[in-house]
């Protein structure tokens, strides 16, 4: 199905949300993840449904500074 | 407080701002930030907030400058290298703004001196380049009641986001807790372009100057994230997590936790197979403050 992920529209194979990680490769422990700007707990990410249009954004971690 | 005559054409740009005017740059005068790191953020936050005329700017820092510093972080100079970056901070801030009083903490940034150092500032602006002193920082703030602007940059992205503790989302509505060790690459390690300190410490400064201020509209309750390589701008809208950890409806972190000393500890055997000794208490930092911190 298309879904958005950070803003782009694509395509992924799947029905729940550690579906498109997998598909970008992402671990799950290197990310924040929401759908429809609403946090998933990672705990939930195996159960909780896509549908099409849905808007991913995959927060990673950022830790630099000095 | 009353202006001289050099002040009054020192600070003539920002008191020409209806906005500001004559009552907003005392207001600068008068207030207080905290900078934690005097690095690659600290380092254009550090010297925007002193041009501007912040009264007092506290910088903490145990690093001496390294020549892998100057990349990025510009306020240390080569004749700087070896030398402790809070000295080397404070003087560039004076030669730029005598009216600016800085008070300097060559000491790290930990559980035992976070609270005490946040409730003596109105604002903390995070510069440093781990995780650890990132929730830090972020629960620091939010116990101390103190407004956070937070900062990340790696390799060429970089994102800011303001926190007020109570008000707004925090770090750990977000991420709650650290990545494991090793998992997500630092600066150190997949590197930098230097000029993302620059972009994304130059938008810190600008948030705690609207804070102070009163102005605008803060940056809470959206991370601004920075992709220098697409020249873009983006916004992702967070809000308050219930389930937070920390600011959620029930708190599991109630107190300031070293994470590097948990993390260490945790991790013993592996640990020491790389050289770490874990060590109770403060005695761990000098350690785990090389491994964690390097020369970044």
């Amino acid at each position: 199905m298309v879904v958005e992920i950070n803003g782009k529209s694509e395509e992924i194979p799947g029905s729940v949300v550690l579906d498109a990680l997998n598909a970008k490769h992402i671990d799950p422990q290197m990310v924040a993840v929401e759908l429809n700007d609403t946090l998933v707990e990672r705990d939930h990410l195996g159960s909780t449904p896509l549908k099409p249009g849905d808007r991913l954004e995959f927060l990673f971690y950022m830790g630099g500074g000095r | 407080m009353e202006f001289t005559d050099e002040q009054i054409t020192r600070y003539s740009r920002h008191i020409l701002l209806p906005e500001v005017g004559g009552k907003g740059q005392k207001k600068i005068a008068q207030a207080r930030i905290l900078i934690v790191g005097a690095g690659g953020l600290g380092s254009p936050a550090a010297l925007y907030l002193a041009a501007a005329g912040v009264g007092t700017l506290g910088l903490i820092d145990n690093d001496v400058v390294d020549l892998s510093n100057l990349q990025r972080q510009v306020i240390h100079h080569t004749s700087d290298v070896g030398r402790p970056k809070v000295l080397s901070a404070k003087e560039k801030i004076q030669a730029l703004n005598p009216d600016v009083t800085v008070v300097q903490y060559e000491d790290r940034f930990m559980a035992r001196n976070a609270l005490e150092l946040v409730r003596d500032y109105s604002v903390v602006i995070d510069g440093v380049d781990n995780f650890p002193a990132k929730f830090l920082i972020n629960d620091a703030c939010y116990l101390g009641g103190k407004p956070l602007v937070h900062g990340g940059i790696l390799r060429f992205d970089g994102r800011v986001f303001t926190i007020l503790p109570g008000q707004s989302a925090c770090y750990r509505c977000i991420f709650t807790q650290p990545p494991p060790p090793g998992l997500v690459a630092s600066c150190q390690e997949a590197g930098v372009l230097g000029v993302l300190a620059g972009v994304i410490g130059t938008i810190q400064a600008t948030e705690a100057l609207k804070l102070i201020l009163g102005i605008g509209r803060p940056l809470t309750d959206r991370m601004l994230d920075f992709d220098a390589r697409n020249m873009r701008f983006r916004e992702i809208a967070v809000k308050r997590n219930p389930r937070c950890p920390l600011c959620g409806d029930h708190p599991t972190v109630t107190e300031l936790i070293d994470h590097e000393q948990a993390i260490c500890e945790l991790r013993s055997p592996a640990a020491t197979d790389q050289g770490i000794e874990p060590q109770a208490g403060d005695r761990a930092a000098p350690h785990t403050a090389g491994l964690l911190e390097g020369t970044t």
